[in-house]
């Protein structure tokens, strides 16, 4: 029986934010260099930091987003937001220290410390919907009025390897709050792990490790099903009382399929889908999938969301949009996902290898 | 690198947060307590909006010590909308596309970092303002059909 979860008080999405850096690495390139144009790319292709960018910069962009948006959403300045918030939140794979949090440099950027709480989560591509599961908790039981979840990475794949083709960057921030200043209510969620060995990276080394096509069968699709199986039949609803649904996205195949074969249209599933725009945002990739929709959804239109992360779990949410979502787009400061899909920069792989830090200078 | 030094100016690097004068509202950064316009002491804080637009400009070829792999960026002085004046690195822009009074947004972004195993040192920097011409830069069309000799796709599930 299904573990469906549900805080004592409701809580909601008061904010979102959305990031992408700006450089774009077509990965007919990566194919061109390794596999002279051998291998046919899962993407077209994926977004690059630039040399000043990690993720403690791109969840800092992330979350002032989200708390532009929540202070049109809550009516709320963003003084008295950041001073009743009592955590933030970010969860990647590539934070850019081994021992310090990156958290705690989000929460100075956005003027949230020193009161409150600060963590770095970890679980593969699902650390960032793992953060918002617990920041629905925080924010349900009254411990906090607010709760930042961030999802966000700059993936590292070995050069030539199948993962270079897809390794993207960026992500997304999720303010929850009290539902009743939610531009989304959250109406439940579910969590669903094993340890399937598909993926991994040891302390010290630089690349992961992947077991190649056995990250999809048992990994991939069997957490994503389950999760979401479960949610829908706890909730009693099914996939047509669905106006969208969002899949973790390693690849353009595998979100399609996953939502078809659980009985999702094309229609509910592609404006979720960014893969082939940014590449696999690890962390950030189902989140960011979550803000285009919100991007665009209208008041009441319910959205299914989950994740993936290797190790293996996924998170799946359920979330009815507000008629608050209406006021929230409306700071022309904040760009949609949509801007910073379309604020685009290609590089070749020269320039690429130069912002990966793979050149040496000395 | 002096860390405590760095440890001190975080909120002013982080988030812009200077100060305001309780007796003339002038509008102060970076913070020094003492207000610049009429001298009056001035302690309380205020946190710029991070908009702007370039005053002048310079691009930096031979980078000092700490900003190498940066070269070649371009330096601003950007006139904040609140009056004053700062110095800041540019930055997601290219060289050929700043001009003089090209509007501007604070990012919060990687100063410089003290090699390889010290520390990781943030601050502002400037980008051409959402929506200007030259922050979004090309939107080119891209050939993305694969060769026909293609022979394997490249799968994993991530
Ligand atoms: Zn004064």
């Amino acid at each position: 029986m299904a573990k469906f979860m549900q805080p004592n008080r409701p809580v909601g999405i008061v904010g979102y934010g959305a990031y992408v850096p700006r450089y774009r690495l077509v990965s007919q390139e990566v194919s061109e260099l390794w596999t002279d144009g051998n291998a046919v790319s899962p993407v077209r292709e994926k977004s690059v930091p630039g040399l000043d960018e990690d993720v403690a910069t791109m969840s800092i962009e992330a979350a002032r987003n989200a708390m532009r948006r929540a202070v049109r959403s809550s009516a709320r300045d963003e003084s008295s937001l950041a001073a009743n918030l009592g955590a933030v939140w970010v969860g990647s794979e590539s934070h850019p220290y081994a021992v310090k949090p990156t958290s705690t440099i989000v929460a100075e950027a956005i003027g949230a410390t020193p009161y409150t709480q600060a963590a770095d989560w970890q679980f593969a591509c699902k650390a960032g919907t793992e953060a918002m599961q617990a920041a629905i908790g925080f924010v349900g039981s009254g411990m906090t009025e607010y709760a930042l979840a961030v999802g966000m990475d700059a993936a590292q794949g070995r050069p030539g390897d199948a993962l270079e083709y897809t390794a993207g960057a960026g992500g997304a921030a999720y303010l929850l709050g009290p539902a009743e200043e939610a531009l989304a209510v959250i109406d439940g969620s579910i969590s669903f792990v094993s340890d399937t060995p598909d993926f991994w990276r040891r302390q010290y080394e630089k690349y992961p490790e992947h077991a190649g096509r056995f990250t999809g069968e048992p990994a991939y699709f069997h957490h994503i099903s389950s999760a979401t199986v479960g949610l829908l039949e706890a909730m009693q609803l099914k996939p047509a009382d669905f106006a969208f649904a969002v899949f973790h996205q390693p690849n353009l195949k595998f979100p399609l399929s996953a939502g078809q074969q659980l009985g999702f249209h094309k229609d509910q599933l592609w404006p979720g889908i960014l893969v082939n725009d940014i590449g696999n945002t690890y962390a950030g990739s189902s989140m960011i999938g979550l803000t285009a929709v919100l991007d665009q959804a209208r008041p009441g239109d319910r959205i299914l969301l989950t994740s993936f992360g290797s190790g293996a779990g996924s998170d799946s949410f359920c979330l009815t949009v507000t008629e608050r979502v209406v006021e929230a787009r409306k700071d022309p400061n904040v760009m949609t996902t949509a801007d910073y899909v379309r604020r685009r920069t290609q590089i070749d792989y020269a320039q690429y290898t130069r912002l990966k830090g793979n050149y040496r200078l000395n | 690198m002096e860390v405590a030094r760095y440890w001190r100016t975080t909120q002013q690097r982080y988030r812009m947060e200077g100060e305001i004068c309780p007796t003339c509202s002038g509008k102060i950064f970076p913070p020094r307590d003492v207000c610049p316009h009429c001298q009056h002491e001035a302690k309380t804080p205020f946190t710029f909006s991070g908009r702007g637009e370039i005053f002048s400009y310079s691009t930096i070829h031979n980078a000092p010590q700490g900003f190498e792999k940066f070269a070649p960026y371009t330096v601003a002085l950007v006139r904040l909308t609140e009056g004053p004046l700062v110095t800041a690195q540019l930055t997601d822009v290219d060289e050929h596309d700043v001009y003089i009074g090209m509007p501007v947004e604070m990012v919060t972004r990687v100063l410089r970092e003290d090699g390889e195993r010290g520390l990781l040192v943030y601050g502002f920097k400037f980008r051409p303002a959402f929506g200007v011409s030259g922050s979004s830069s090309q939107a080119v069309a891209v050939d993305v059909r694969a060769p026909e000799h293609a022979q394997h796709e490249v799968m994993i599930a991530r």
